[in-house]
């Protein structure tokens, strides 16, 4: 593998291919953790070990899976890998892990994750396997970062915690938006970042869904 | 019964999977483009979720709940953190059975929503609702109520958004919004509109 090769399997998933904003895989997850840029972060960390040490699982044993049974398998090895994450969050960072809830157990579901062994590492050895999952682990990190960084900066005035903006009740000037933290809010800040990578990068846009019906009976 | 009822009302409208947990939105996304769709994705979804919940409770509290083995001379074992791999393989094997079942007895349902059940073994609401069923401490009775209401706020959420896209037909969009950045933004007004039901049912 060249090393142009090597590059463009690591940084493509960042904008030109994101898994999130152009596959729509993974977004399960990626909102309901950005409240804040440390969940986000945690959440990143854990899916990322995930996808790379399960590319590389299912990747060494890719000649023995048979056909039939191979979800089945690819599951049971996530499930495995989050179990052992979930484990040592909720030893370690058992705060985060608390507000982390449900969805680190989630990741076992999530569409990316499963949607790159099965597309990808299930057909390719080891190496680039690893590289292509820790691509697009990254790409997620990225969304999942910029959201959180986005509503806890307007939502809380804060960035990991840090005050950044000094809010009205501590004697500032800046009133924090509540909605920031609500589920609304993720919604509509992934849409506009969506609309706004694919403006940057115009090849990403679709099509229209679905055409008036006036105008397909002046067509025929 | 009040309370199983309320608990109903509350898994489908204040706690709505997709709009404010964000779970199974892959498939909410990505399986909302037509009404029709839409609706046998629903359908499936309260089944599913109405099965699996109730019976991932029993599993859980026959053998996997800290004290379970009590009787057999173990009360200190605590198999809790095999759930995940439990939960996901009922899950697996409760869609493929419903498959069967559904293909050899009903071929017309089968043929109506037979395409969505092999993707919801990987929905993460289905998980997500037995994994919220462990956290809340719900029982047998209040599991199914929670099961079968989570099912149906999807099945609500996910014909709307559908309904909506397809009225999307007379919009003028720009070109980057069209497909994935208007359906986050229908999806977020949505949101908005769930979060007026939190005043409906007393917590």
């Amino acid at each position: 593998m060249s090393r142009t090769a090597i590059l463009s399997t690591l940084v493509d998933p960042l904008i030109r291919q994101n898994p999130v904003t152009l596959q729509i895989l993974g977004i399960c997850s990626a909102l309901a953790v950005t409240t804040s840029v440390a969940t986000a972060l945690v959440m990143s960390a854990s899916l990322t070990v995930v996808i790379v040490m399960a590319a590389l699982m299912i990747s060494l044993i890719r000649h023995h899976i048979p056909n039939a049974i191979r979800l089945i398998i690819q599951i049971i090895i996530i499930a495995s890998l989050v179990i052992v994450i979930d484990q040592c969050l909720q030893a370690y960072l058992p705060d985060i892990s608390r507000k982390l809830s449900v969805f680190v157990s989630l990741i076992t579901t999530n569409c990316l994750v499963l949607g790159r062994t099965e597309s990808f590492s299930r057909l390719n050895p080891p190496l680039p396997a690893m590289l292509d999952a820790l691509g697009n682990g990254l790409g997620y990190s990225l969304v999942l970062i910029v959201i959180g960084a986005i509503r806890e900066l307007f939502g809380a005035g804060s960035l990991l915690g840090y005050q950044v903006l000094t809010t009205v009740d501590q004697g500032g000037s800046f009133t924090p938006l509540n909605l920031m933290l609500l589920a609304p809010s993720a919604f509509f800040l992934l849409g506009g970042l969506v609309w706004a990578i694919r403006t940057v990068v115009p090849e990403q846009t679709e099509e229209l869904e679905h055409t008036p019906p006036e105008m397909e009976a002046n067509r025929e | 019964m009040n309370d199983l009822f309320s608990l109903f009302l509350r898994a489908a409208f204040v706690e709505n999977m997709p709009l404010t947990f964000f779970l199974g939105l892959c498939t909410f996304i990505a399986l909302s483009r037509r009404s029709v769709s839409a609706i046998g994705l629903g359908v499936a979804m309260i089944v599913v979720l109405g099965v699996t919940v109730p019976l991932n409770h029993l599993i859980f509290i026959t053998l996997l709940a800290p004290g379970a083995w009590a009787w057999a001379g173990l009360p200190g074992l605590d198999l809790s953190y095999l759930s995940l791999i439990a939960f996901i393989g009922v899950i697996a094997a409760m869609v493929q059975l419903l498959e069967m079942v559904l293909e050899r007895f009903f071929p017309a349902i089968h043929a109506a929503f037979g395409v969505f059940l092999p993707i919801l073994t990987v929905q993460c609401a289905i998980l997500g609702g037995s994994l919220f069923m462990v956290e809340r401490n719900y029982d047998l009775a209040q599991s199914a109520a929670f099961g079968l209401g989570a099912g149906t706020g999807f099945a609500v959420a996910v014909v709307m958004l559908g309904a909506i896209r397809e009225r999307l037909a007379y919009a003028d969009l720009p070109r980057g919004l069209r497909g994935l950045g208007i359906t986050f933004t229908l999806a977020g007004m949505m949101a908005l509109g769930f979060s007026a039901f939190a005043q409906m049912v007393a917590p």
